[in-house]
């Protein structure tokens, strides 16, 4: 199991950050924009210490202006309520009909302490499994009403069948809480969960509990070992891994129009393309991450040549000049890999589920018949 | 900017659809007993989906065709509990509100968007900046309902648990909103930040708000209460209360206590409108109006929801009793509640006196041979407003001439077309009296309301 090679779908998103940008409309076109190229999902990300607009509220404000595509903030689990994180991503899974996702993050500064005042900033590893806690909550007040909770039955005068609302009871180490959630479940059943799993504990976090796990890597063999990797963690935890999608996370800078992918940005791979057989150069690490410097043409080969090697399930990408790059990538790499018949040319399904080939999660406490 | 008064003072009206969820209730009117909350109802086939968007889009877009000021999302942060079981005969749970109203924003254009945020479990940082930010993806159309958590009972849902008692989470809340105003004032309108230090009995918080001023500067405060704590709080900080007092006599006592306390803060009688939240029944003629009004009051009190009712003020058990038969023969039990807080349901309602209201039901019952059922649709809440489009429009004009209120906020019955009847037969009655507005006058909730912008002086750095 844990040596498939991957090879599925080739999975796309893309990064709609355009910081200090509070206008609404400006968001709405990225989001067509990237809908037009009928990609997975995009992002939106935030922490409470750079400027810039709450990220859940943003993509709420999109969802009604689109129509299929994932939406997926940034939703850090420090200093917030899971009670409230919880409620508020199923919301967002509510009113875009499920196609909500939610990247979880965590707060690591005594900035961002202070902007709380209730605790002192802690170690990442700490916070992560914290967020794992959060993630976990998080599913179980998703699961706390069943679906068909709500029966309107006039004969007995019962809007819902409280023997299908469900105490959590959730002890963790770092909080707890009762439930049931104020939200029914959501469209998705859980709305999907996206853990970048590049460093530490958030990688066990990940294996844990993400649906979407992202890797900042420069090489396919980097990916296709902590892809191992993380697909035997997640047996471990007692998962399928064959419902952990894996990404790359790229920084797009496609300025330089046709032109080839520079040398000097593709080190790792540049030295093995003419062996995978692909053109253009590999990613360069960066302080913000992998980073490709090229054409579209170039871009779509990386891709392909990654995903074909079964190092991935597709990539997560992030265009420096979000106008001009998201364009480039929609007309020129998404185009070319549709005309290759490696990407989708329109949305087979409607949920953000459907389009990663995730299935919608069964109920815990249906499953095994929990107490209320 | 100088406004020139209109002739007629004018009337405010907002919606409030899904007022069942808060977690202490509230009814309209006077009656003795908040009763449990029921005024949706859910069992008529009209009545469709209390969750998918689609039925906050309807309700949105007909509340912004009648140019209301607003549409609030009413909070609970705990499903309500009766004998340690999940109530379940009134619509229960909802969605988020800030994150339905930001996708609402995206359906309207003038129409306010006020979403309940509980002062008690929240903080305010995360609140200030998502409340800023639903006022820049609105352009200026955002409110915050102020409500503070009364149990413990809520408190098992989130990380510090049940830790406030009465006093203190009006203090809290009042620092809360004062900290919220800070931080929306650390930016100033050319867009320069400055950094934040708040330090008070329940917040020590300081850094940068990453939020610029948003359109209105600060969004709209509305504050939901009605203690004495919360009338002070109101004058001195609120910009709308959302009151609880349908009645005219009522209405104007609580109209004249607030504005009257305003002066010690150096604000007008305008600065606060007052809107409590009312129902409404149309018909052609009044006795249609009467009789539908009782259907209603009938599909409200189940005869599951009239015995759960009696269990409230008796505390004890009273599922062997026939909703048609005759009320309890027994008294209340006095002390039915060991919680912290005596005479409080968990989540549910609070009853002063049970022995007091159980002797005056009994009188009522007897008096008019009235059945469980008939007894507690007669003593609990009633419809506000009942008449022809034309009575009703009317007497909601005469509460306002009146000062027995500012405007209204309406709970309609049906979701989501409890609304399309008022916007298409009383607003424009309302209008024909010079009473309503004909179109909105700005773009922002403030300029709806007629509130002046918050100072800026003091922000220039
Ligand atoms: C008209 C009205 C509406 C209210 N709406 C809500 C609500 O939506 N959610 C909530 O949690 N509390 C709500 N509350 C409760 C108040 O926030 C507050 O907890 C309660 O009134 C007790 O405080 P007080 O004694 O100062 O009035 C409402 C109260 C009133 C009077």
């Amino acid at each position: 199991m844990t040596s498939s090679t991957g090879r599925g779908l080739l999975h796309l998103a893309a990064a709609v950050d355009q910081p200090t940008v509070f206008d609404a409309g400006s968001y709405v076109e990225l989001v067509r924009l990237a809908e037009r190229g009928v990609l997975d999902f995009v992002t939106l990300g935030d922490t409470f210490a750079r400027p810039g607009p709450d990220a859940l509220a943003v993509l709420s404000r999109v969802a009604p202006a689109t129509r299929r595509i994932g939406l997926v903030p940034t939703v850090t689990t420090t200093h917030t309520e899971p009670f409230h994180v919880q409620a508020a991503v199923a919301t967002l899974d509510w009113v875009s009909r499920g196609r909500a996702g939610w990247h979880l993050d965590v707060s690591t500064t005594e900035g961002e302490a202070r902007l709380f005042g209730r605790r002192h900033a802690a170690p990442a590893d700490t916070l992560w499994q914290e967020a794992g806690e959060v993630a976990d909550v998080a599913a179980r007040l998703w699961d706390s009403w069943e679906d068909g909770a709500e029966i309107r039955d006039v004969a007995t005068g019962r809007f819902v069948d409280r023997d299908k609302l469900h105490h959590t009871d959730f002890e963790g180490a770092a909080f707890s809480v009762k439930g049931p959630s104020i939200v029914p479940r959501p469209p998705q059943g859980h709305p999907v969960r996206v853990v970048d799993a590049t460093e530490g504990q958030a990688r066990r976090t990940a294996a844990r509990y993400a649906d979407v796990a992202l890797l900042r890597v420069t090489s396919p063999a980097q990916a296709a070992a902590v892809r191992t990797e993380l697909r035997g963690t997640a047996e471990e935890f007692g998962r399928d891994p064959d419902t952990l999608r894996i990404l790359a996370c790229l920084v797009v800078d496609l300025g330089d129009g046709e032109h080839a992918a520079e040398p000097g940005w593709g080190s790792p791979l540049f030295g093995r393309r003419r062996e995978l057989g692909g053109g253009g150069g590999g990613p360069l690490g960066t302080a913000q991450g992998p980073r490709y410097r090229g054409g579209p043409v170039d871009l779509a080969d990386l891709i392909a040549v990654w995903h074909q090697a079964g190092a991935v399930d597709g990539f997560h990408l992030t265009p420096v000049e979000p106008r001009r790059d998201l364009e480039r990538l929609v007309n020129g790499t998404v185009a070319l890999l549709q005309h290759r018949g490696l990407f989708r040319t329109f949305y087979p399904g409607s949920t953000l589920r459907e389009h990663l080939g995730l299935g919608r999660p069964a109920n815990q406490y249906a499953v095994t018949g929990g107490t209320s | 900017m100088t406004v020139r008064k209109p002739a007629v003072k004018q009337i405010h009206l907002a919606a409030l659809p899904h007022s069942h969820s808060h977690s202490r209730s509230r009814s309209s009117g006077e009656s003795p007993v908040p009763g449990v909350d029921n005024t949706t109802v859910w069992a008529d086939p009209r009545a469709k989906s209390q969750i998918e968007f689609a039925s906050f889009e309807h309700l949105a877009r007909t509340a912004e065709r009648g140019l209301f000021d607003f549409f609030l999302l009413a909070g609970g942060l705990r499903l309500r509990e009766h004998k340690g079981r999940i109530h379940d005969l009134d619509v229960v749970g909802h969605p988020e509100a800030i994150t339905v109203l930001n996708a609402l924003a995206a359906v309207t254009e003038r129409l306010g968007l006020a979403a309940t945020v509980d002062a008690t479990f929240n903080e305010p940082y995360e609140t200030a900046r998502r409340l800023a930010t639903l006022d820049h993806l609105s352009g200026g159309r955002a409110a915050w309902n102020v409500v503070t958590s009364a149990d413990a009972f809520t408190g098992a849902n989130f990380r510090r648990g049940g830790f406030l008692d009465r006093a203190d989470r009006h203090a809290r809340t009042a620092e809360f909103v004062a900290a919220a105003r800070e931080l929306w004032d650390s930016w100033t309108p050319e867009g320069v930040s400055r950094p934040f230090a708040h330090r008070g009995r329940h917040f020590d918080i300081a850094g940068e708000f990453t939020v610029p001023r948003s359109p209105q500067g600060h969004p709209v405060v509305i504050q939901a209460g009605d203690s004495a704590e919360a009338r002070e709080f109101a004058a001195s900080s609120a910009d709308v209360v959302f009151a609880r007092h349908g009645t005219l006599e009522a209405g104007r006592a609580f109209y004249a206590d607030v504005k009257r306390r305003l002066a010690a803060y150096g604000r007008e009688p305008e600065d606060l409108k007052i809107m409590p939240g009312v129902t409404f029944v149309l018909g052609d003629t009044a006795a249609e109006a009467q009789e539908r009004a009782a259907e209603i009051r009938w599909q409200q009190i189940s005869p599951q929801n009239a015995i759960l009712t009696l269990e409230q003020i008796w505390g004890v058990d009273l599922s062997d009793h026939d909703p048609d038969g005759p009320l309890p023969a027994f008294d209340p039990d006095p002390d039915p509640h060991p919680d912290p807080e005596p005479g409080l349901m968990q989540g549910g309602v609070e009853v002063a006196d049970p022995r007091a209201i159980a002797e005056k039901w009994r009188a009522l019952s007897h008096e008019k041979g009235l059945s469980i059922r008939q007894t507690v649709i007669e003593a609990t809440g009633r419809q506000s407003f009942v008449g022809t489009p034309e009575a009703v429009a009317a007497e909601l004009e005469e509460f306002v001439r009146t000062d027995a209120a500012d405007g209204f906020i309406l709970a309609p019955h049906l979701t989501p077309g409890g609304l399309d009847e008022f916007v298409d037969r009383v607003v424009p009655l309302l209008q024909e009296r010079g009473a309503y507005r004909t179109h909105y006058p700005g773009t922002t909730l403030r300029s709806h309301l007629g509130l002046a912008d918050p100072p800026t002086e003091a922000l220039i750095p």
